[in-house]
C-alpha cells in the first residue's frame, strides 16, 4: 500500500526544495491585488491606523487559514479534490468547487495580464496621449455596449494568445521545471523591478505628499466596522487562501518539511510586498496630485483605474515616465503570470489525480479550453464587461463562500483541525496551540461570514454596475452557483482503482508497524 | 510628511519587513528534511 502511495507521489511530481516551494507560494500570493488594491484600501480605511486591523487580520485569520491549507495539502498529498477526499469521503465536492472557481478565475485573469503587457509597450511612446481613460475604453479596448459579443480586438487578442502560450508552456514543463524554475527566476525579478519603481517614485516631486496621505493615521477609523471588514477582506483576498492553490502547492513539498515556518515567510513576504506597493503607488499619486495642483484624494484610485488610467497619466508627467511605465506594467505582468500559473495548476493537478492523466495531457486538456474561452469572451469589445462582472461575483460568492464552507466543514463537520495541527507541529519550527483551532473554527469563519453577508445584502439591494439583469444573472450569480453545483457533480465520478484514497500518513504508519 | 505619518510608516516597515526578516531567519535556523526523490516531472 505504501509503495502504491510512493508511486502516486512520483507520478504527481514536486518542488525540488522548500525554497522553491516558498518562492512559488509567494509568487501565487503576490498578485495584481497587492499592487493595485492594498494601497487604496489602506488609504481609504484609516491610513496609517489601518496597520493595526491589518495586522490583527493577518495574525488571526490570514496566517491560520494559510496554515490550514498547507496542513490539508501536505498531510493528504493531493490536489484539492483528492486532499478533501482523503480527509473525508463526503468532502470531495469542496475540492471540486475550488477547482471550478480556479478555472473561472484563470479565464479572465489572463486578460488583465495581456492588457498590462500591451501597456508596458505603450509606455515607450505614451500611446495613450493626453486622455488615458478615453484611450483605454475607446482606442484600446474598443468597448461597446455591455453584452457578450464576438467582435475581436486584435490589440487584446494577440497579447492574450501569447500569455496563454507562455502559461501553457510552463504548465507542460511541470511542477519543478515549469512553476518552480519560473518562480525562482520571476520572483526576484519582481522584487527588484518593484523596488526600482519605488526608488524612482520617491524621487518625484510631491512623493512625500502622497506618503503623508497614505500614512497619516485616522484613529477614529478603528471604531468603524467597515474598516475591520476591509482589513480581513484584504488579507483574505491577498493571500490566495481558501480556493485550492495552497493545498495543491503544499502537496508538492517533501513530507518532512517545516510548513509553519514556510507559512510565516510567505505571509510576511506577501504583506511586506503590499507595503512596498503602497509606498510606490502613493509616492507616484502624490507626484500626480502635485503636478495637477489638486489634493491626493482627487487622484487616488484602485484596480483597473489605477493601473490603466492613473499610472499612464503619471507616466505622461514624470521625468522618467517610460521607465516608470515599464517597471510598473512589467511588475504587473510578472506578478500576474506567477499567480495565474498557480490558479491553473489547481485545475491541472485535480485532473491528473482524478483521471490519472499525464502532465502534458492534463495541461492541454485544461489549458486549451481555458485559453479558448478566455480569448472568445475577453478578447472582444465586450470583454471588459465580462471581466468586471465575473471578477466581482466569483470573488465574493465563489471564493468567500467556499472558504467559509471548507473551514466550517473541516473544523465542525469532519473535525480535522486537531489532526492537521498535530501534523503541522510534527516538523514545524513554529508550534500551533489550541488557539489555532479556535481561530480556524470560529474567528476566521465569523469574519468571512460577516463580510459575505454584507456583500450579499449590498448586491441584492443595489444590482452591481449598470449591467443588464441577464448579464448579472448568468455571468454573476449563475456562474457562482454553477461552479458549486458542478463541483459536487464531479465529486460523484469514481476514482481509478489504482488511486490510493486513504490517509497517506496512516498508511505509512501501518506499513512501518507491519514491516 | 507629518511626524505622525513618518512614525506610522516606520512602524509598518518594522512590523512587516521585520516580521519577514525574522521569519526567514527562523526557517534558516530550523532545517527540516528536504524532499526525497519523488519527482517524475522535474
Amino acid at each position: 500500500m505504501s509503495q502504491q502511495l510512493d508511486h502516486a507521489e512520483q507520478q504527481r511530481g514536486g518542488f525540488s526544495s522548500r525554497k522553491v516551494f516558498i518562492l512559488a507560494a509567494i509568487g501565487s500570493a503576490v498578485g495584481l491585488g497587492n499592487i493595485w488594491r492594498f494601497p487604496y484600501v489602506a488609504y481609504e480605511n484609516g491610513g496609517g491606523a489601518f496597520i493595526l486591523p491589518y495586522l490583527v487580520a493577518l495574525l488571526t485569520a490570514g496566517l491560520p487559514f494559510l496554515l490550514l491549507d498547507y496542513g490539508l495539502g501536505h498531510r493528504y498529498r493531493g490536489s484539492a479534490p483528492l486532499s478533501f477526499r482523503r480527509a473525508h469521503r463526503s468532502a470531495e465536492g469542496l475540492g471540486w468547487w475550488q477547482v471550478g472557481i480556479c478555472f473561472v478565475i484563470a479565464v479572465y485573469y489572463a486578460a488583465v495580464i495581456a492588457w498590462a503587457a500591451r501597456y508596458a509597450l505603450f509606455s515607450f511612446d505614451k500611446a495613450w496621449g493626453d486622455d488615458p481613460e478615453g484611450f483605454l475604453f475607446g482606442s484600446y479596448l474598443q468597448a461597446g455596449d455591455p453584452g457578450v459579443g464576438l467582435d475581436f480586438v486584435s490589440g487584446v487578442t494577440v497579447p492574450l494568445v501569447l500569455v496563454w502560450v507562455a502559461v501553457l508552456a510552463l504548465m507542460v514543463l511541470g511542477v519543478q521545471k515549469g512553476i518552480g524554475i519560473a518562480s525562482t527566476i520571476f520572483i526576484p525579478i519582481l522584487f527588484v523591478a518593484f523596488i526600482s519603481l519605488v526608488v524612482v517614485a520617491l524621487t518625484l516631486d510631491g512623493a512625500a505628499t502622497g506618503l503623508d496621505a497614505l500614512f497619516t493615521p485616522d484613529w477614529s477609523a478603528l471604531t468603524e466596522t467597515s474598516v475591520w471588514i476591509a482589513a480581513y477582506g484584504q488579507i483574505f483576498f491577498s493571500l490566495s487562501v481558501g480556493f485550492g492553490i495552497m493545498i495543491t502547492y503544499a502537496s508538492y513539498v517533501g513530507r518532512r518539511s517545516d510548513m509553519t515556518g514556510s507559512g510565516l515567510v510567505v505571509g510576511f513576504a506577501n504583506s511586506g510586498f503590499e507595503l512596498l506597493a503602497g509606498i510606490g503607488v502613493f509616492a507616484a499619486l502624490g507626484f500626480m496630485a502635485t503636478a495637477s495642483g489638486v489634493a491626493v484624494d482627487e487622484v487616488a484610485t484602485e484596480g483597473l483605474g489605477l493601473a490603466f488610467i492613473a499610472f499612464p497619466a503619471i507616466i505622461n508627467e514624470a521625468p522618467a515616465g517610460a521607465l516608470i511605465g515599464i517597471l510598473f506594467f512589467g511588475s504587473l505582468v510578472v506578478a500576474g503570470v506567477t499567480s495565474l500559473v498557480s490558479v491553473i495548476e489547481v485545475v491541472i493537478s485535480a485532473m491528473r489525480d482524478k483521471f490519472e492523466m499525464s502532465r502534458v495531457g492534463a495541461s492541454l486538456a485544461v489549458g486549451v479550453p481555458a485559453a479558448a474561452l478566455s480569448i472568445t469572451l475577453l478578447g472582444t469589445t465586450t470583454g471588459v464587461y465580462v471581466l468586471d462582472i465575473v471578477d466581482h461575483f466569483i470573488n465574493r460568492f465563489g471564493i468567500l463562500v467556499v472558504a467559509v464552507a471548507s473551514m466550517v466543514a473541516l473544523a465542525w463537520v469532519f473535525r480535522r483541525t486537531g489532526l492537521l495541527r498535530d501534523h503541522l507541529n510534527r516538523d514545524g519550527s513554529v508550534k500551533l496551540g489550541r488557539t489555532w483551532d479556535v481561530l480556524i473554527g470560529v474567528v476566521a469563519p465569523a469574519a468571512l461570514v460577516f463580510i459575505l453577508v454584507n456583500e450579499l445584502i449590498d448586491n441584492i439591494r443595489v444590482p452591481y454596475g449598470d449591467y443588464p439583469t441577464w448579464m448579472l444573472n448568468t455571468l454573476g450569480w449563475g456562474l457562482a452557483a454553477a461552479v458549486l453545483v458542478l463541483g459536487f457533480v464531479l465529486a460523484r465520478l469514481p476514482w481509478r482503482a489504482s488511486t490510493p484514497l486513504d490517509d497517506p500518513e496512516v498508511v505509512t504508519a501501518q506499513d512501518e508497524r507491519s514491516s | 510628511m507629518s511626524a505622525a505619518a513618518i512614525v506610522m510608516m516606520l512602524i509598518a516597515m518594522t512590523v512587516l519587513w521585520g516580521g519577514l526578516a525574522v521569519a526567514i531567519w527562523n526557517i534558516n535556523r530550523y532545517r527540516g528534511e528536504e524532499p526525497e526523490s519523488v519527482h517524475r516531472d522535474l
